[in-house]
Formats: structure tokens, C-alpha cells, sequence
């Protein structure tokens, strides 16, 4: 305690003196590259009150020397995230600009570089296309079914493992396996689970004498099927979340509130719920987007691989008609308008998420 | 545990020159690069001239051991190839390589329901090969000529094999609902008319095994009904009239019916279940055209050995087949395109049908022994080669248009199929399938 304290007040009065000596035996050229510590900074100031009037020259260095450290403190941390933003535009922003300029085209795929104006034409045109709106209907409707009750079941799972559980790291595991499978890989095992003819589920639905469902024509059974795919690949993410948000909150909330006299499913609704609201704002986010792109599922649940999503489009969602429109029809105009149709929808639950996020925050 | 630390720390040395030493070599390489140029750019290290050839699917030539003879043959010349699975894939890539004029294989295939947009729309990008003294355009059959041609005589694709249709039947449960199972016999069940072998279905529906479908599916059966037809979407002068051709409404009718009276296993053609399907015999006959017949043998196995037999199709018409193409900005040009000269030569082509069984393009093929002769054991010793250059002889000329692969994709998705898998009445579903078509068409 001493100790310290001592070589404080000697280290507090000698720094300033240090460094000033140091820098008048060696004068070296300010480094460009990595931030100076504040300290070096301050000793400079302290030394120029003290020492005699410097010269012209010496003063001009000194200038350029605060000139070059106050840019390098400005600028440097933009150097240092320019590289994520220089992808970004090279494979983010870039693609979404031209995009949006070929979506005001009528473009073919057999002769990308030969654009023809077509104005707002294939917006008009959205909004009487049966197709797109078939298409955003069933994302939607897919979107919901897969969505709700994924973070409802993830909300309960991640409870059940908040307890003190044998072999806590075995199920935290498992839970993130089915993120880990690749999308095809997982699909092409429900396709063959979800057949008409040879697929198990029908099989055991036969068992207990229910007939076998049609899952691939319905409009509701081949959505419900496409939906689990949806839940079994992401349910174990989100347990991961919410279980993480909830050891973040604090014990003592429990602890009082089990002295009240709550009971578990209530100490759940009044404490776990409200602390977790973020976090489920989040996943309510991060579900939505992914929804709305949904892609790989539908594509794959229909055999032949095919983008129009069943014979009726019955599955058909916006990802997979952009690329029907697209690669298959090859007008990538058409395609690129719904491609920008997409991102306005998303901007727009974007803006609903951030109205609902700040109510929550006032209403707490 | 140092020495392994050591040891790791050596071999990080040893990367690290091996980087250096690779690094050195690209530039060197880079350096003799731009004193050489031109064709030896890609030779090799045993200086032989590499030739890239761009497919889909399953061509076969690899197998049938045709890029070995090339090689043998031209002793400067290396072949390698490049195949994408699924031509869905394959072709918008190559679209988008032709418009950026990079990355292309010095041989690129196309299939035939492309070969029109192709023709249409890509003809500067590929090279000539009607004028070369080593084609003769008499080789093929003129409608596979000229599908590979520009209107205004420049051909951009020779044609490898065709897809002639025959009827795929089993034996056994002809035999079992009281019908002929000799092929001559059968094939005189429904001669010249689809709506006589719709009779004979109902006649099998009725008499033969209760969980027997007569077809496989109604996509299946409209695609060869429309395959035999003197015309389909286009008309000769090129304009769309899918709608009020006669010939598209003759096989829809005959697809519908089939699948509104129930006659269809309702499967759709190529995905597990119809490989299931065919395995476990649900379904007593299949247009079958020269390329499936390894497919059927593949599903079906030896649980059906000897079950399987060919008969003629009602009407002959043609299901498939490609084209090889040199594009103008590929390495080799010259050399790619005496290769494909020799690929797609009758005698080629013949070996091609030998190993593989794709049915050559080529009528003076036919009657070599290769061909004439040339019987397949799963299907009962069928005399393959004699009828499928029957039908090849008799297939229509029809005008193919650009799009003629998105009109019946969708006339068959949303239309016929969703007669016989979602029960629209065949009214209904025109309807449906007009607007999907003119949904794809509008730009």
C-alpha cells in the first residue's frame, strides 16, 4: 500500500520530466500507424509550459505532430472497419444499387448487357401479378407457421435448461446439431419422411388408422411440412439465445420473488418474460428476415427441385419466384424488381420492430 | 511435447518455403505466359494441347471411352471435361459466360429444348461448323440440322444423339388383365393413334391387378403425345399459338383423360417416388424414349428383370437429345471444332449408342450392325436398335421456338398435373396453365 503510493508521486512527477528529456535527446518523426498512448500527449503540453521558448522550427514540428496524432485518433479507427465496408460494397451495397437499376429494365438473361428502359413498369406490374402475391402470401403464411411456434418451443426449452440439468453441455449440443446440418441435407431426409406413397409419416399415420396425407399438393399440409423442416434446423439456435439471456439475469429477481410466494410458471411470466424482452425482439427479427427469405427448404421439399413450389405454386415463396423469374424465365428485370420488392418489405418490419422496441422500453 | 512443438515450427518452415517456391514458379509461369500466348497457353506439362468440354447430366463419352480414342488418334490433343449436374443449372450459366465471353469450355453443350433460344439469341458467339469439309450435313436427319441452325444458314451446334419414343411395357401385368404381351402384337394395340392406346387402358384398368396404374403419370404421357404431334407452340413462322393449335389440345385431351379417369400412378417423372414406383411395378407402361431404357434398368432392378418389354409408341416422336457447340472466344477453337467434328460422326455415334444407348442422330448409322443388330436383355432381347430407328425415322418436323421448354414446363406443371394430383377439371386447369405460360412469357 505504501509502496504504491510512493513510486505514484515519484512516477506522477517524473513522467512529465522523462519524457520531455527523452524526447529532446532523440527527436524521432511521429508514428502515423497505431494510437499514442493519452499520456504521451499529455507530457508534451506539461513540458512546452516549462521549457524555454522554442524555436520557429521546433514549434512547426510540434504542430504537425499534434496535427498527425489528432487525425490519427479521427481516422484510424475508419481504417480499421474499412475493409468489412469495402466488401460490403463490393458484394452488398454494389449489387443492391444495380439491382435496383436493372429492376427499372426489361432484361433477358440471354443478353444481360442489353437493358431496355421500362421505368417503374415492373413494380406496376408486381402489383397485379397473381404470382408475386400468391408468393408473398405463402411466405407469410410459412413465415408465421414456422416462426411462432419455433421461439415459442425455443422459449420453453431454454427454461427447462436454465435448471440445474445433469449433463447440461450434451443437451446444449444436441440442441445445436440441427443448425449445423446443411439445408439439403436436412430437407431431402423431410422429403422422404413427408412422401405420399413410400414416406414414413403416412406410414405411421396409416398405423393408427388415419389416411395418408397428400403432404406435397396441400396447400396447408406442404406449407405445415416445409414449416418443420423450418423449426427442427432453428429452434435449438434460439434455445441458445434465450438460455443465455436468461443467466444473464440476475438471481436475487428469483430469490425475492420466490419469497413473495411466486410459483415457478409465475416467477417464468413475471421475471424470466420481462428481462428477456430484447432478447426476444431480436429473435423475432432475425426469425422474420430469415423468413422472408425463406429458399432452400421449398426448393428442395418439391422432387424434381423445382422453383415454382408445387403444381399450384401451393410453396411457391418470394425467394423462389425471384428465381423462377429469374433463372428459369430469364427476365432479370422482372426478378430484380422483386428482388427490391423484398428488401422494401423488409425495411418496412424493420421500422415496425424499431416502433414496437421503443414502446417496450417506455413501458418499462 | 517440444519435440513436437520443434517439429511443427520445421514444418512451418517448410510450408513456408513450399509458398515461396509456388509463388517463384506463378511468376516465372506469369513471365513465359506473355512471351507465349496464343494456343499453348493451356498446354500442358507434357506439352499436349488440353481441349475443355462443358456438359450436363449424363453425355457418356468419358465412359464410352471416346476422349481415350480422340487422344490416341490426335497424340497433341488432351481432353478433359467439366459436367454440372442438371442442365436448370447448367444453361444459365452458360448464358451468363457467353454474355461475359469468359470462362468458357473450349466444347459446350446444349440441350434440345434450349438449342432454339440459342440459335435465336446467341448465334455470334459460337463458330461456324456448317462449312467444314469434315461435316456432312447429310450425316443427320435435316430437322436435327437445322435445329442446330440460324435462320439465315449458320450453324452454331452439331447434334449428338435424339430421343426416339417407344412404349416401356411389363409383361406381366399385360398377361395378368388378359392382353397380348407379344411387342408386335401389342404395338398393333394402339397403332397410329394415342386415343387407341387410352382404349387399351381402360380395357387394363378394368381387367387387370387392382393396384396396377396403367401410365405413369400424366406429365409423362402428355410430353410423348405432344412429342409425336406434327406441331406444338410455334408456328412456322415462328409466332406463339399454343393456345388455338389444334395439335397442343389433341395431347392435352389425351393426358387429361388419362389422368381424370384415374388411369395414372400420379408420380412425377424422375424424383425418388417414380424410381420407387418403378421398382415396385405400380404401373404397367411408360413412354420410353432410346435414353431411358439404363434408367428403367437401373430402378428397377432385378426384381424386374425380364418383366420389362418395348413395343411401338402410338405415333413416333422425340423426347430429348443435345448438341455440341464451339464457342468463339474458346482457347482452342480450331481444334475444339475438328474434335466435335469427329464426336458427332456417325461411327461416334454408333459406339455412343453401343456402350451407353443414346440413339444416334445420325441415319446412316442405322444401318450398321452396331444398330440394326442391336438388342437389350433386360427388355426380353428386344430388337432395340430396329425399333427406335423406326420411330426415328418417323419423328415430325416441328417447329421448335425459343421458348418452347417454358410453355411446356408450365402447360404440363399447372396444367395437367393439377388435373391429375389436384382433381381441377381439365377446363379449370387450361386456364391455370394459360396464365402460368403467359406469367413466364411477359418480360
Amino acid at each position: 500500500m505504501r509502496e504504491t503510493t510512493t513510486t505514484g508521486t515519484d512516477g506522477a512527477g517524473a513522467a512529465p520530466r522523462d519524457a520531455g528529456a527523452r524526447d529532446a535527446a532523440a527527436p524521432r518523426p511521429a508514428r502515423s500507424h497505431g494510437a499514442p498512448s493519452p499520456a504521451a500527449g499529455g507530457a508534451g503540453r506539461g513540458r512546452a509550459g516549462a521549457a524555454p521558448a522554442p524555436s520557429a522550427a521546433e514549434e512547426r514540428r510540434r504542430a504537425r505532430r499534434s496535427r498527425r496524432y489528432r487525425r490519427d485518433v479521427r481516422w484510424s479507427p475508419y481504417a480499421f472497419v474499412a475493409p468489412f465496408f469495402l466488401v460490403f460494397g463490393a458484394f452488398g451495397l454494389f449489387p443492391l444499387l444495380y439491382t435496383g437499376w436493372a429492376s427499372l429494365h426489361r432484361v433477358s438473361l440471354t443478353a444481360p448487357t442489353d437493358m431496355e428502359w421500362a421505368g417503374l413498369g415492373n413494380f406496376t406490374r408486381l402489383l397485379g401479378d397473381e404470382f408475386f402475391w400468391n408468393a408473398l402470401g405463402n411466405t407469410f403464411s410459412i413465415g408465421v407457421l414456422a416462426t411462432v411456434p419455433q421461439l415459442l418451443m425455443a422459449l420453453g426449452l431454454a427454461h427447462v435448461m436454465n435448471y440445474r440439468l445433469r449433463g447440461s453441455t450434451f443437451f446444449r449440443v444436441t440442441m445445436l446439431a440441427p443448425y449445423a446440418t446443411s439445408v439439403a441435407a436436412a430437407t431431402l431426409v423431410f422429403v422422404m419422411l413427408y412422401g405420399r406413397d413410400y414416406g414414413m409419416i403416412n406410414w405411421a399415420l396409416g398405423a393408427v388408422g388415419v389416411d395418408p396425407v397428400d403432404w406435397q399438393n396441400g396447400t396447408l399440409s406442404s406449407q405445415f411440412a416445409i414449416s418443420t423442416i423450418v423449426i427442427w434446423r432453428w429452434t435449438g439456435y434460439n434455445t441458445l439465445i434465450y438460455l443465455a439471456a436468461m443467466q444473464a439475469v440476475p438471481r436475487d429477481l428469483y430469490e425475492s420473488a420466490a419469497l413473495d410466494g411466486a410459483s415457478r410458471w409465475q416467477q417464468f411470466t413475471h421475471v424470466t418474460i420481462p428481462s428477456l424482452r430484447p432478447t426476444i425482439l431480436f429473435t423475432v427479427v432475425v426469425s422474420t428476415i430469415g423468413a422472408m427469405q425463406l429458399f432452400g427448404e421449398p426448393l428442395l421439399f418439391s422432387p424434381g427441385g423445382s422453383p415454382a413450389g408445387g403444381v399450384d405454386h401451393q410453396y411457391q415463396t418470394l425467394g423462389l419466384y425471384l428465381y423462377e423469374q429469374g433463372w428459369v424465365n430469364l427476365h432479370l428485370g422482372r426478378a430484380s424488381a422483386i428482388a427490391w420488392a423484398m428488401f422494401l418489405i423488409l425495411l418496412l418490419i424493420a421500422v415496425v420492430a424499431a416502433v414496437v422496441a421503443r414502446r417496450l422500453r417506455k413501458s418499462q | 511435447m517440444t519435440r513436437m512443438a520443434r517439429r511443427t515450427r520445421r514444418s512451418r518452415h517448410r510450408m513456408a518455403a513450399a509458398v515461396a517456391a509456388t509463388l517463384g514458379a506463378a511468376l516465372v509461369a506469369g513471365c513465359a505466359d506473355d512471351g507465349g500466348g496464343g494456343a499453348a497457353e493451356r498446354a500442358g506439362s507434357d506439352g499436349r494441347t488440353t481441349l475443355t468440354v462443358g456438359l450436363f447430366g449424363t453425355f457418356g463419352f468419358q465412359e464410352a471411352g471416346l476422349y481415350e480414342e480422340y487422344e490416341r488418334l490426335n497424340p497433341g490433343i488432351a481432353i478433359e471435361q467439366t459436367v454440372v449436374e442438371r442442365n436448370e443449372n447448367y444453361y444459365p450459366q452458360l448464358l451468363t459466360r457467353l454474355a461475359s465471353d469468359s470462362g468458357l469450355a473450349d466444347v459446350q453443350a446444349v440441350e434440345v429444348g434450349n438449342i432454339a433460344e440459342v440459335t435465336a439469341t446467341q448465334a455470334d458467339k459460337f463458330v461456324d461448323l456448317g462449312e467444314r469439309p469434315d461435316v456432312d450435313p447429310g450425316d443427320w436427319f435435316d430437322w436435327k440440322w437445322q435445329q442446330g441452325t440460324t435462320a439465315d444458314g449458320k450453324t452454331i451446334a452439331l447434334g449428338t444423339d435424339i430421343g426416339p419414343m417407344a412404349i416401356c411395357y411389363r409383361k406381366d401385368h399385360f398377361e395378368a388383365a388378359g392382353l397380348p404381351t407379344d411387342r408386335a402384337e401389342v404395338s398393333r394395340l394402339w397403332a397410329g393413334d394415342w386415343r387407341k392406346y387410352l382404349d387399351t387402358g381402360k380395357r387394363f384398368m378394368a381387367d387387370g391387378p387392382d393396384d396396377v396404374a396403367w401410365v405413369d403419370s400424366a406429365g409423362g404421357l402428355y410430353s410423348a403425345a405432344i412429342a409425336s404431334a406434327e406441331s406444338r407452340y410455334y408456328d412456322a413462322d415462328g409466332d406463339i399459338v399454343y393456345q388455338d393449335n389444334p395439335d397442343v389440345r389433341a395431347a392435352w385431351d389425351i393426358a387429361t383423360t388419362a389422368a381424370e379417369e384415374g388411369m395414372t400412378a400420379r408420380q412425377e417423372q424422375f424424383t425418388p417416388p417414380w424410381d420407387k414406383a418403378m421398382n415396385n411395378g405400380t404401373f404397367a407402361t411408360l413412354s420410353c424414349p432410346a435414353w431411358m431404357l439404363g434408367y428403367i434398368q437401373d430402378k428397377g432392378g432385378e426384381q424386374s428383370e425380364g418383366l420389362w418389354d418395348v413395343a411401338d409408341a402410338p405415333r413416333p416422336g422425340n423426347w430429348g437429345g443435345s448438341f455440341l457447340g464451339v464457342p468463339e472466344s474458346a482457347p482452342h477453337k480450331e481444334e475444339a471444332a475438328k474434335f466435335v467434328a469427329w464426336l458427332t460422326a456417325p461411327e461416334q455415334q454408333a459406339t455412343l449408342f453401343e456402350e451407353r444407348g443414346s440413339f444416334p442422330s445420325s441415319p446412316s448409322s442405322y444401318d450398321t450392325p452396331t444398330v440394326a443388330d442391336a438388342t437389350h436383355d433386360y427388355f426380353g432381347e428386344a430388337p432395340i436398335g430396329e425399333i427406335f430407328a423406326r420411330a426415328a425415322e418417323g419423328i415430325p418436323t416441328q417447329h421448335i421456338g425459343p421458348k418452347d421448354q417454358i410453355i411446356a414446363e408450365n402447360i404440363g406443371r399447372s396444367g395437367v398435373r393439377q388435373v391429375e394430383q389436384k382433381g381441377l377439371s381439365p377446363d379449370e386447369a387450361w386456364d391455370e396453365a394459360v396464365k402460368a405460360v403467359e406469367n413466364a412469357l411477359g418480360r
